[in-house]
Order: structure tokens, then sequence, then C-alpha cells
């Protein structure tokens, strides 16, 4: 059994992700370059906002003090949140959206089809249900970035720019701490760490095709799955999410 | 409506001994209550009156994204935020069927797009407002909804078969706008304080720019006879104002706020609710492009449009090579 | 070369068992995304089940002059039909 805690941290890390992304996501609603991308991103950050409220719903659960996913969604500050940095990256062009959401769906595949196998049920309940739509998010964002990267001149150096621009960041995603530790031992989750190397050949695959080069650099960002440290973004777009339920407090809608 | 002050391309009604043989058999067609379909033979008139009203009403649902995304990042609550997205995201794909009808007369969306891009066509007067509260989300679903759906329950009859087709499947669809609308104000209408004084003001300001969108009074209406012989045009504008207003005031009363106009009273003798005239002014002003939004909105969409041009291009450029790869195999 | 995307109808077998039927159009770079896009566009409410995208140019339609010769010698052929045939009530169902 793992501590209580050390669970709650590591569903908020799940929930956070997809919270934050999927509101990345859906600021593109009314202005994407056509109406088909348009309707497409709409449908993936319709699914993120679904796996929230099953992620945090069961984090407010774990944690027992009557919580709910949106209490733990709209009256947290930045220093309770815990996504990776990659997420709450400012959206930047259509192309460094489509990156991003690569990067994270190939993690997200990987990660999922783990805890589909977790010791808790719960968790194996949302994986299961959640994999079915990232297997779908990572097929079309791998092939935009394909069709991107390989497309144009001008697209090609757009998308070597925003992998180049987001390749810092990568990194966070499989970082291990105490908590995975606990999770490890407890058999919920697996090491991050050891998602890697499928992550990595996943990645390159896509990217050959999408003939860009993934940096030489290894440095990894961090800060934002331990909540020590932010980027500057994330404060931004708590401001305007959070802003109705702050304003207005105890008021249901 | 979403399509207002559509010009007819002529004025008048041509009679009977004005037609020509395949006229007459086509006004025949249309009496009968036969659908026209593409490829069949039409007048002129009939097929450009028709590109400009399903591009006018398709450019409104994509305008008409702008001032209800405003509000996808603040949503309020999880649940509330997926609701107005999937919302959002029916008024593109509502678009997108209505293009796709425009599409077969021959008229490339990307020329549609153009043409509003570079203000040759409209959209509807009610997507040039502001929304300037959480209310306002819940208002537009349920009185700008709600006004578009009388209207394009009518237009299900229309004569040309693509865009009949085309309402039929957003009209099962824009009952969830109404619904969820009503939904959203019904809880601030009931709610605290300043819940409730959000939901008058959204009703203040949003009912008159919602009755303005059935365009004109008929009196005023110079385009609508061809268009109603033709069944382009199925209800007149004033008789469609009618039904919204006699369905929707009922609802504001259940919802315990004052009526937006102190001209509502029941005529016992019509049947029907009396109402004030919007400010007509203020409407073809709005028209001619002086709306509190006009400019944001169109730069909006003329941005998105001049921003996605290289992935639009990316991406077609990617799917000629590999065509060219697979036919070098 | 115009650089607008193709248009691709669209065809969805809404139910194991029955038929695709033509749901509408959309645009779409190839035939792999025209049929991710109609996953996205005309399957948000549980419709379908199997997609087909056909890209409009290569279908050949039928033009409107010949309705009368494709189609009424089939309306004097009533025969086709199982109600032409009385069948006797003793004889049961047929």
């Amino acid at each position: 059994m793992a501590d209580q805690d050390q669970l709650f941290q590591f569903l908020l890390r799940l929930g956070d992700n997809t919270l934050v992304l999927g509101h990345r996501v859906s600021e593109w609603c009314g202005h994407s370059p056509v109406l088909e991308e348009d309707i497409a991103l709409a449908n993936t950050a319709l699914d993120m906002i679904g796996q929230t409220q099953l992620w945090l719903g069961l984090a407010g659960e774990v944690e027992g003090k009557g919580r709910s996913a949106d209490d733990l969604a709209f009256l947290r500050d930045v220093w309770d949140f815990r996504n990776v940095l990659l997420v709450e990256l400012p959206n930047g062009d259509f192309g460094r959206t489509l990156m991003r959401q690569f990067l994270y769906d190939a993690w997200s595949q990987i990660m999922l089809s783990k805890l589909a196998s977790s010791s808790d049920d719960r968790i194996a309940a949302i994986a299961e249900k959640a994999s079915k739509e990232v297997a779908y998010h990572v097929e079309r964002s791998g092939d935009t970035v394909i069709g991107l990267g390989d497309g144009t001149e001008e697209s090609h150096t757009r998308m070597q720019a925003a992998l180049d621009y987001l390749w810092p960041y990568v990194g966070e995603m499989f970082q291990s701490d105490e908590v995975d530790g606990a999770m490890v031992a407890a058999g919920i989750a697996p090491d991050p760490t050891s998602l890697r190397e499928e992550y990595d050949a996943k990645v390159q695959s896509v990217m050959s095709e999408a003939t860009l080069t993934i940096p030489g650099s290894k440095y990894a960002h961090k800060g934002g799955r331990t909540g020590y440290m932010h980027t500057e973004h994330l404060g931004h777009m708590l401001c305007s999410m959070q802003w109705l339920q702050r304003a207005y407090p105890g008021a249901s809608w | 409506m979403y399509a207002q002050m559509i010009k007819t391309a002529r004025s008048g009604v041509k009679n009977r001994e004005e037609m020509s043989d395949q006229e007459r058999e086509f006004q025949d067609r249309i009496d009968r209550d036969e659908k026209i379909e593409p490829k069949d033979w039409m007048p002129d008139d009939y097929r450009a009156t028709l590109i400009r009203q399903m591009g006018q009403h398709a450019h409104s649902e994509v305008v008409g994204q702008l001032p209800e995304g405003n509000w996808i990042t603040r949503a309020p609550t999880l649940e509330r935020k997926a609701i107005l997205l999937a919302k959002v995201q029916d008024e593109a794909g509502h678009g997108l069927y209505l293009y796709s009808a425009a599409e077969t007369l021959g008229e490339s969306r990307d020329e549609l797009v153009r043409l509003l891009h570079e203000g040759r066509m409209k959209y509807s007067s009610i997507f040039n407002y502001p929304t300037l509260n959480w209310a306002d989300i819940g208002a537009v679903g349920w009185l700008v909804d709600g006004a578009a759906i009388v209207n394009q329950v009518a237009l299900q009859r229309t004569s040309y078969g693509p865009y009949s087709r085309a309402m039929i499947r957003i009209c099962k669809e824009e009952s969830f706008h109404a619904r969820q609308g009503y939904h959203a104000i019904m809880q601030m209408a009931f709610g605290t304080p300043a819940q409730k004084a959000m939901a008058q003001d959204a009703v203040n300001r949003l009912w008159f720019p919602a009755i303005m969108m059935f365009g004109p009074n008929d009196s005023e209406s110079t385009h609508s006879e061809q268009s109603m012989a033709w069944k382009i045009k199925v209800k007149s504008n004033d008789e469609l104002r009618q039904q919204f207003v006699d369905q929707t005031v009922p609802q504001i009363e259940y919802l315990g706020l004052d009526l937006p106009d102190p001209g509502i009273k029941w005529n016992e003798e019509r049947g029907h609710y009396d109402f004030s005239d919007p400010d007509w002014n203020e409407f073809f002003d709005v028209i001619k492009g002086n709306g509190p939004c006009n400019v944001d909105r169109l730069k909006d969409r003329v941005d998105a449009w001049e921003d996605g041009a290289w992935v639009r291009d990316g991406l077609l450029a990617h799917a000629r090579k590999k065509s060219a790869r697979t036919a070098a195999e | 070369m115009s650089n607008e995307w193709p248009l691709w109808e669209i065809f969805i077998r809404g139910q194991h068992g029955m038929s695709h039927r033509h749901v509408g159009s959309l645009h779409a770079p190839d035939a792999e995304m025209a049929i991710k896009n109609a996953r996205d566009v005309y399957t948000r409410r549980n419709e379908g089940v199997s997609i087909w995208a056909v890209e409009a140019v290569h279908i050949a339609a039928s033009s409107p002059e010949e309705k009368g010769p494709l189609y009424e010698p089939s309306n004097s052929k009533v025969y086709r039909h199982p109600t032409f045939f009385d069948i006797p009530d003793e004889v049961g169902s047929m």
C-alpha cells in the first residue's frame, strides 16, 4: 500500500498534465489554419479535459479532504501544480502546438499502456479508457508533424525550430524521484526512466520521416512535476482559467 | 438570421408568362415540393442567390465561434469548459457542412472565404456583439442559437437538397446548444445575487441584437419575394421573429429575470406577444461594419487564415510528394 | 496549381450490418487525412463504425437529364415486387 500523500502527488502529475495541455489546446478554438483542424484540435482538448476529470477526481478521493476535480483545478496556485513544464509552454504557431502535442502524446501513450496493468484498479481503469483516446491523438499529431516537416521549405523550417525549442523540455517526463520510487514499489506505475528507450525509438522514427533532426543536447529543464519551479507562463494561464472561481467564491456554475 | 438581407439576384418575382419553358418546369418542381439537386438545371439567379445565402450562413457559423470562444479559457468548471468547447466545435462543423453545400454549386470554400475576408460577403450581425460576462455564454446558446433554430427548422424544408440536408443535420445538433445555454443561465439566475445580476445584464444586452437576427421588417425587406417563391427562404422575417418572441418570453419569466423590453405584453386578440421594434439604425450600422466587434472579428478570421497558410501548403506539399513517391514505385 | 485541399465525399457505416451512407464532404490533403478528418468531423456523436473517403472528382454521377431512361423502365416492371403476386392465405406466409 503506497503512502496516500505520494499517491496523491502522482495523480496530480497525471491530472495536471492533461488539465494544462487540454487548456492550451482549447485556446486554438476558432483560430486554426482550416476548419477540419479546428474540429480535430477541439476533440483532442475534449479528451484531455475528460481525462483531467478522472485523474483529478481520483486525486481528490485519495487525498480524502473532500476536494473535487474542480476544486483542484480552479483553486490551487502555481506552486501546487505538478505538470511537466512542456505542457504549460505557450502555443506558439500551429506547428509548435502540434510538435508539443506529439512529444507529449508519445510519452502519454507509453505511460498509459503501463498504467493499464497498475496494481491500483482505479488507475488501471482510467488508463485503459484514456489509452484509446491517446492512440488516436498520437497518430494524428505524429502524421501532422511528418506532413509539416516533410512539406514545404517554410513548414520544414518552422517544425525544426519548434523541435529545437521544445526538446529541452522533453527530459523532465523521464525523471524519477521518491514519489515515483514509491509508485514502482507498490506496483502502481513504472519508473519514468524506464520509458525513455521506447520513447526515443518512437520519436526518432517520426522525426526521420518528417526529415527533422533531434537536437544533440541532453539538457533538460525541470521543476514542473515537483512544483519546485514552473515557468512564468503557468501563472498567466491560471489567471484566466481560475478567474471566475476566484472572483465569486462559493458560487455554483 | 444567420443569413440576413440576402439580395436576390433579381428584383421582384417572375410571373409565369415571363418564364421560359425550362423556368416554368423548374418552378413547378418547387411548387410540388421536389428537391432541386446539384446537377439539375436551375436559373442562374437561383444558383447565385443560394450561393450567397449558404455562404453567409456558413460564414456566420465560423465567425460565430469567436464570441463564445472568448470564454473557453475562462469557463468556471471543467464540465462547463467541455460543454462550451464541444458547442463551439459544433459551430465549426456547421460551417463546414454549409460550405460543403455551397460547394455542390461549384463555388469553392476558399473562394467564399476570400470574399468574406475582403468584406464582400457578410455574416450575421449578432456576432458583432461582445460577450462580456459568463452569463453571455448561457444567453448566446439560449437566445442566439434559439433564434437560429427557429429559422433553421423552417429551412429544413428549403428547396435545394444539399442545403436542406445540411439544415437537418444542423438542427439535430442545435437543440443541444440551446439547452446547454438555458441550463447555464438558469444556474446563474437561481444563484448568488452577483450571478443573477450577470444573467440580467446578459439578457438586457443581447435581447435586441437577438431579435434583429431575423432581419428587417417584412415591409422593409425587399429581397424576400423571389426567395420565398423559390423556397430558398421558407418563412418571412416577421413571422419567424414573432415565433421566437412567443417562445422566449415565458422562458425569461421562468428565470425570474426582468423582461428586457418594457413593450413586451401578451396580446389576447392576436394570440401573440407584442414587443418593441429594435433600433434598426443600429442594425444597419452593424451590417455596414460599425458594430462593436466587426473589426476584431474579421481580423481574427483573416489572421487565422493567413497565419495558417504555411500549414495548409505544407500538408498539401507533403501529400503530393507522397503520391509522387508512390507513383514512382 | 490551386492550393486548396481536395474535396472528399465521406461515407459512414452507422452500425454493423448496415451499408455505408453518404454523410457529407470535407477537405483534406490526402486520403489518410480525409479519413482522420471524417472521424473528427462526422463521428462526434458516435455515428459510425467504418469510414470511406472518396475524392469528389473520382465520383461518376448519372446526369439528371437521363433520369427518364435510367429509372422509368423499372416502373413498369411491377412483377419484380412481391406484392404483385396474389397467393392464397391458406398457403401460409411466403
